[in-house]
């Protein structure tokens, strides 16, 4: 547990080892901790809070692998005034970080079972190290399979991952992007198309889905459509955040703090909001 | 050489189709092939054929004077290609472009029409299976649409 | 939570925990909580209301005041006696001296790294003097907020670990108020370390003492008192069940926590938002309402940053601002989050509605927006009618 979970609210000093650039608007950002004893642990699913001096906190799932001893990485859209500035940062530069907060991927739960991973758009980030986790325990999971949908070819984030997950022959990868010139030679089409493509034992299989609420409402649909059950899938959720501990009141979603009851809610919690106006 | 009959039953497009329906649309049925590369229709041809995707991938391209072609969807096994035989006028609206070397069956699109004006039971027997696709690519496309991961403005 | 039920020092026993303290001798009450470390937090005339100010002697207590309130209405009154508890509530909760409306977490500089340094939390005890039972239900579910789950809030945790809870049992109740709905008064149960029932009949004026914890105990060891003959307990019951009896509104609070998530799409919702304002009164005023924000600043040097959290409300549009929009945009669904959480999801998250029947969101709404009135217009319509077990 890091030191900064004493007072929750307080960040602990982290130093910017890399910025990499993903995409346009994508980036990586790799950091360790400035002071020993700040541990760069964390389950898949998990977020942290990252300020950078004098702007903000943004709140950013954990995109590393959580088997291998690894700077803490985090991988960020540039969308606000947090990101834009942490879009700048150069390696040598301190943030602060609180964390790691939230529900993790029920990656252990999942043992046993065939494990689909859904991703749209930056959604591959917090499900990134969950599939590490898997292939880091390959023999306990029964088929995983990874569907990821992303905006276009240019959009596609972890290229060299995908590379390696694709040449493996105990890991299904398909991937799909929603629009495409003519020099692309992937698929094209929304990726909840591809689930029912893929062979899996539905009553024995675990969903992970992550990415815009409305990709993931359809992912939901279409694998219910091939019998998964609601119990079996989960969601990681999205909302403001300012202070990732449940005082804030700001990520409220129905009766669940999406930092603390989440992000990553089993289907059958958030059933019976997903879908409704502004809840 | 498998016969037509058993690919048909086993693609599923056609899967639980009663024996005397299947053997109906065999009739209607020949095996074809497009080399890598190759147009297997475009944009305002009569929409003779559908094509029942045996294995290859397809790219359903648009193009726009000026501007780069844009594929709107892929299709690969166990798709269906092209519906524009059933709806007139039969013209297609998109290009369909084999990425990769495709097998198909193609059906024989006004063979079909004539034999479910006969038999409206096969009529509707198509009909059940075709609609799901259509409403399967108009939600798709309304997905596209939304640009869901693109930075909303 | 915090508990205080060590015995009692011997001079007052658990078995004589109830006393009898002339008006007279009330700023001894003062000076003994002043001699023990205390500063007095309580209700004083300021502002055209009865607010929560510093107390510097009896004579800061709104002595022979009260006031009337209604639905967007509050006015000072004089009464025609002495009494120093003889008000309702007014704008102020509690929470502002637990939970401040606004507060530095921490300072950073940037030279060299990053420092980081934690604001050093406040010291100095505080006695709430004059906390009615709606509030002190308040405070109890703010604990369960900000101490009773995994992390604390170092903030809230500092000043009500050192809090003393002095409470005073409702005499009269206010044409807002709904205590008795919410299970929450007018009587102050537990919780307390003090709590005063106000006697002002037939020229005689003095305070029943009821104590509730060995510091408690302690404080009134310094406060000449005598011990009560057996009609204490009557006496207050009496008070307390009159009090109960005038009670402005009421909620009725069957099935509450479903029949709201049962009507997400009732047409009252529209209705309530072409009325409401979104002025964020509302939140501000009640007791449990715990929304905040962060605001980070920087001096001009930019090396010196700071991290200020304050109140904030979610019927503010940014409440929900996230880079593609805002999640509650509609100034309806901005007031069904308020209410829903208020009275219905709030179990879900800490076991407890976080409505107690104060009626400050009904007093201090510009239009008079009744939450108790909102519930029965829902109830009285619901279209998803249903039975329900929970």
């Amino acid at each position: 547990m890091s030191e900064s979970l004493a007072n929750p609210l307080l960040p602990a000093p982290y130093r910017v080892l890399r910025n990499k650039r993903n995409t346009h608007d994508v980036f990586t950002l790799d950091v360790e901790p400035v002071k020993r004893g700040n541990s760069t642990l964390f389950s898949p699913g998990q977020f942290n809070m990252l300020y950078i001096f004098g702007k903000g906190d943004a709140a950013i799932s954990i995109s590393g692998d959580p088997t291998k001893e690894q700077p803490l990485r985090h991988t960020i859209r540039r969308a606000g005034v947090v990101t834009q500035a942490l879009e700048q940062v150069k390696p040598g530069g301190v943030l602060g970080i609180r964390g790691p907060f939230g529900v993790p991927w029920p990656v252990k739960e999942a043992e046993g079972q065939d494990v689909l991973l859904v991703a749209g758009g930056i959604g591959l980030a917090p499900l990134r190290p969950a599939m590490y986790t898997l292939l880091a325990n390959r023999d306990k999971y029964g088929r995983i399979a990874l569907f990821y949908g992303a905006r276009t070819p240019e959009d596609l984030l972890y290229l060299s991952d995908l590379e390696q997950w694709r040449g493996r022959f105990d890991l299904q990868v398909c991937v799909s992007v929603d629009t495409a010139k003519r020099n692309w030679m992937g698929d094209v089409g929304v990726v909840t198309k591809l689930i029912s493509k893929a062979s899996f034992d539905p009553l024995n299989t675990v969903a992970l889905v992550c990415g815009p609420e409305i990709m993931m409402r359809f992912s939901v649909q279409e694998l219910k459509k091939n019998e998964i059950k609601s119990g079996n899938i989960f969601l990681s959720m999205e909302r403001n955040m300012k202070c990732a501990v449940g005082f804030c009141g700001h990520c409220q979603y129905g009766p669940h703090f999406i930092c603390k009851d989440g992000p990553v809610f089993r289907y059958d919690q958030v059933q019976s909001l997903l879908g409704k106006r502004e809840v | 050489m498998e016969s037509l009959e058993k690919i048909l039953v086993q693609h599923p497009f056609l899967k639980n189709l009663e024996q005397k329906y299947v053997q109906l649309i065999v009739g209607c049925a020949s095996n074809v092939r497009f080399d890598s590369g190759t147009f297997i229709y475009r944009e305002g041809e009569d929409a003779n054929y559908f094509y029942i995707l045996r294995t290859g991938k397809v790219a359903l391209e648009i193009h726009d004077s000026g501007r780069e072609t844009i594929t709107i969807e892929t299709l690969g096994e166990g798709d269906v290609l092209g519906w524009a035989w059933l709806v007139p006028p039969y013209r297609r609206h998109a290009d369909a472009h084999a990425l990769e070397l495709t097998r198909a069956i193609a059906l024989d699109g006004k063979c079909l029409r004539d034999k479910c004006r006969d038999d409206h039971n096969l009529g509707y027997e198509l009909m059940m299976r075709i609609v799901p696709l259509i409403t399967h690519q108009l939600q798709a496309t309304q997905l596209q649409l939304m640009d869901v991961y693109g930075v909303k403005k | 939570m915090i508990s205080k039920n060590e015995s009692f020092p011997d001079a007052l026993s658990a078995e004589k925990k109830v006393v009898f303290v002339a008006r007279k001798d009330l700023p001894a009450l003062f000076d003994s909580l002043w001699t023990n470390g205390f500063r007095i937090l309580g209700p004083t005339l300021g502002e055209g209301a009865i607010v929560y100010d510093e107390l510097n002697g009896i004579g800061d207590l709104p002595i022979g005041w009260t006031d009337e309130q209604e639905g967007a209405t509050y006015r000072l009154k004089k009464r025609d006696d002495e009494a120093l508890f003889g008000y309702n509530v007014g704008p102020h909760a509690w929470k502002k001296f637990l939970f401040p409306p606004k507060h530095r977490l921490w300072s950073a500089e940037a030279s060299n790294g990053l420092k980081i340094t934690e604001e050093k939390q406040a010291t100095q005890k505080y006695a709430l003097f004059g906390v009615k039972a709606c509030e002190l239900k308040a405070i109890l579910i703010q604990d369960k907020v900000f101490l009773g789950g995994e992390h604390v809030d170092p903030v809230y945790q500092a000043r009500r670990e050192d809090a003393l809870l002095i409470a005073v049992n409702c005499t009269q109740a206010g044409k807002t108020c709904f205590c008795v709905s919410m299970d929450a008064g007018p009587r102050a149960e537990s919780g307390f370390d003090l709590c005063l029932t106000e006697i002002l009949k037939e020229g005689e004026h003095y305070f029943i003492v009821e104590i509730g914890s060995a510091q408690g105990a302690e404080i009134m060891a310094n406060v000449p008192h005598s011990y009560e003959t057996g009609e204490a307990e009557k006496t207050i019951q009496t008070i307390t069940a009159k009090t109960a009896k005038q009670m402005g509104r009421v909620m009725d609070t069957e099935n509450i926590q479903s029949l709201l998530q049962d009507n997400f799409d009732h047409p009252r919702w529209d209705d309530v938002a072409s009325r409401c304002l979104t002025c964020a009164n509302c939140t501000m005023a009640c007791p449990t309402c715990f929304c905040s924000t962060v605001e980070d600043v920087t001096d001009i040097t930019g090396n010196h940053a700071e991290r200020w959290r304050q109140w904030d409300s979610c019927f503010t549009m940014d409440f929900t601002y996230m880079n593609h929009g805002h999640a509650r945009a509609s100034a309806k669904s901005r007031y069904r989050q308020w209410m829903t959480h208020k009275l219905s999801a709030w179990f879900d998250q800490f076991g407890t509605s976080g409505c107690v029947g104060c009626g400050r969101c009904i007093t201090w709404c510009p239009v008079a927006i009744d939450i108790t009135e909102e519930v029965s217009a829902i109830r009285e319509s619901q279209t998803a009618a249903k039975p329900t077990s929970s």
